[in-house]
């Protein structure tokens, strides 16, 4: 059977190879065999491996990953050795499957560094316009009542790269990596803002960390009273240091910059503090040398995790396509795919039942024939937000701006299967 | 079956009570359902630990200093990364002059911070990286005078103090859209 007579029996989903999905898993098992088999040379005999002939280890105190996984890492860049301990080190998303961020892969953006912070000598204070000024220690925290939501978490920088002038030969993590996904676990700010007693006149919370930055973010207080937590726990277990350990304050959907890590404080405000990170830096300037300041939720965003950047595909034939999408505005309600460019589009089906401000996973199958093809994805979320193309990004803002790029991710596939970034 | 889920029942009610016999004992649950494990303190407590410094100036302690003062304590903390005159190196934010409209836009204190209060709040609570809030509150007044001066926002002789601050207008205080309400 050639690539013609196989395109013929699948039910084309869009143009370059795209197929339907349920069509596709209606011809069952043995087709999808039979197409990937006609390809791959006949097996060998098994013979059985010396690691079913004798026990392996035990139990084991904290697991470790397979020592073949071993390539499997966060792309930490060196550090600036002007200003210790700054720095980033991103999410490997195109090694990686479901939406669930591993925490020793989880992304970091930190701006000193990371504290090893005693719990035992660690304190929460809420003051400024309440009330009645309360200090919490960890443990005091462990005795509320727990939350726990599955969010992304997305620095504002991510993916801005992808604003520069040239696009540059990366991998998905390279260019993306800065977005993560957990289930974090934690007590309501609200809860601690009633105990406190929220004073009136009050309309921000100013947040500020124990690192030696002290970072500080202010958001506004009805946010705060919505959704927002102190968390404790990630994926189950105690956060990692370098997400905040022992607490940090989430924000869920917000550029990440303002879930502060190692919270210390929160002080209640009539109004923003305006601390650097809110003035000057994650502000988007325009093209008029305005500026844009406090643009909290991170936009509609897919990108495709697999193929991607800096991969090759090893035979011709079906491939799954498969990558991620968020919108900090609510849930996902659809992605599509295209193979040829933008030109035509499928939709992808999407893993679950997509959350809100929590990753999707996405796939669709895709016959590729040994042709160029460039792939994107692009989502749509509950708010009725279409991701926008790269080109609608930047025709927002000055060209020197990186921040809150959202734009359409194109990955080319060359006739020798490799696959790389590009403008398209 | 019934018989197992009593059980798990009874110990969740065990665990349960336990949780609210420890908060009853630290301090009564309130009308509110409050578990009220937060110990009181009050804001007087609270100075020298709390670095915020807001836009109209509240937060700013005693203490002040001028750009002549400033430019010894830059020489000594700053100028070896961002250059003897705020000029900054490869890696190093620039401090002075600068434009948000140029091609690269260079975004300084001069150019594009909004707020005074920021360079104080940022300087005290993070500058110098490898000793951050190690400078004195005078230190760090004299630091912000000298920025400013740099910058053509203060003259050399100015005293930058709590009660003066509110008189420092930056260039760029209307170069920004507030978008917190248009999300």
């Amino acid at each position: 059977m050639n690539n013609k007579q196989k395109t013929e029996v699948l039910d084309m989903a869009a143009g370059n190879g795209l197929i339907n999905r349920r069509h596709m898993l209606s011809l069952g098992m043995t087709s999808f065999a039979t197409v990937v088999a006609s390809e791959s040379l006949v097996a060998q005999s098994p013979s059985i491996p010396v690691w079913s002939k004798s026990p392996g280890p035990g139990a084991s105190e904290y697991g470790a990953p397979s020592r073949f996984t071993g390539d499997i890492k966060r792309l930490a860049y060196p550090a600036n050795p002007i200003a210790p301990g700054t720095g980033a080190s991103r999410t490997p998303l195109h090694l990686l499957q479901g939406t669930i961020t591993p925490n020793s892969l989880h992304f970091e953006r930190h701006h000193s560094g990371v504290p090893d912070i005693d719990p035992a000598e660690h304190r929460l204070i809420i003051h400024g316009m309440v009330r009645q000024p309360l200090v919490f220690s960890y443990e005091d925290l462990l005795a509320y009542p727990q939350t726990s939501r599955t969010y992304f978490l997305e620095c504002s920088g991510n993916s801005g790269e992808s604003t520069g002038a040239n696009a540059g030969d990366r991998s998905a993590a390279a260019l993306h990596g800065l977005v993560s996904c957990a289930q974090w676990t934690g007590v309501m700010l609200s809860t601690l803002l009633d105990e406190a007693g929220i004073a009136s006149g009050a309309t921000w919370v100013a947040a500020t960390g124990a690192d030696a930055a002290s970072l500080g973010r202010s958001i506004p207080l009805n946010k705060a009273l919505n959704d927002v937590f102190i968390a404790l726990y990630q994926n189950g277990e105690p956060i990692r240091p370098e997400q905040g350990y022992p607490m940090r304050m989430f924000v869920p959907g917000w550029e990440g910059n303002v879930s502060v890590k190692w919270l210390t404080q929160i002080k209640l405000t009539d109004g923003p503090t305006n601390f650097k990170d809110a003035t000057s830096r994650y502000t988007e300037l325009l093209a008029d040398g305005k500026a844009l300041q406090f643009t909290f939720p991170m936009g509609v965003k897919s990108l495709i995790t697999s193929p991607s950047g800096q991969m090759s595909l090893q035979r011709q034939g079906l491939h799954e396509v498969t990558g991620l999408a968020w919108s900090g505005h609510g849930a996902i309600r659809r992605v599509e795919v295209s193979a040829d460019g933008g030109a035509t589009w499928a939709d992808a089906h999407l893993d679950e039942n997509p959350t809100d401000l929590a990753l999707v996973r996405f796939r669709i199958p895709w016959q590729w024939d040994g042709g160029p093809a460039v792939l994107q994805s692009r989502a749509t979320d509950t708010a009725g937000i279409v991701q926008p193309t790269r080109e609608a990004v930047l025709a927002l803002y000055s060209p020197a701006n990186r921040y809150h790029f959202n734009g359409i991710q194109s990955w080319a596939v060359s006739t020798q299967g490799e696959v790389l970034n590009v403008y398209a | 079956m019934f018989m197992l889920k009593l059980i798990i029942h009874r110990v969740y009610a065990l665990i349960l009570s336990g949780g609210i016999l420890v908060a009853c004992a630290a301090t009564p649950a309130d009308d509110a359902g409050h578990i009220s494990l937060g110990q009181p303190i009050s804001e007087a407590d609270l100075q020298g630990w709390d670095l915020i410094v807001e836009p109209n100036g509240s937060g700013l302690p005693t203490g002040s200093g001028t750009a002549e003062q400033g430019q010894r304590v830059y020489a000594q903390q700053c100028a070896a990364c961002h250059g003897q005159q705020g000029e900054g190196i490869p890696g190093v934010p620039t401090l002075v002059g600068g434009s948000t409209t140029s091609t690269p836009p260079n975004l300084t204190v001069g150019s594009y911070w909004p707020y005074a209060s920021t360079v104080f709040d940022y300087v005290r609570r993070a500058m110098p990286p490898t000793a951050p809030k190690s400078l004195s509150n005078d230190e760090v007044y004299q630091l912000v005078a000298y920025l400013l001066n740099l910058n053509g926002i203060v003259a050399e002789d100015f005293v930058l103090d709590k009660n003066s601050f509110s008189e420092v207008q930056m260039p760029n205080r209307d170069g920004f859209i507030d978008r917190s309400q248009v999300q």
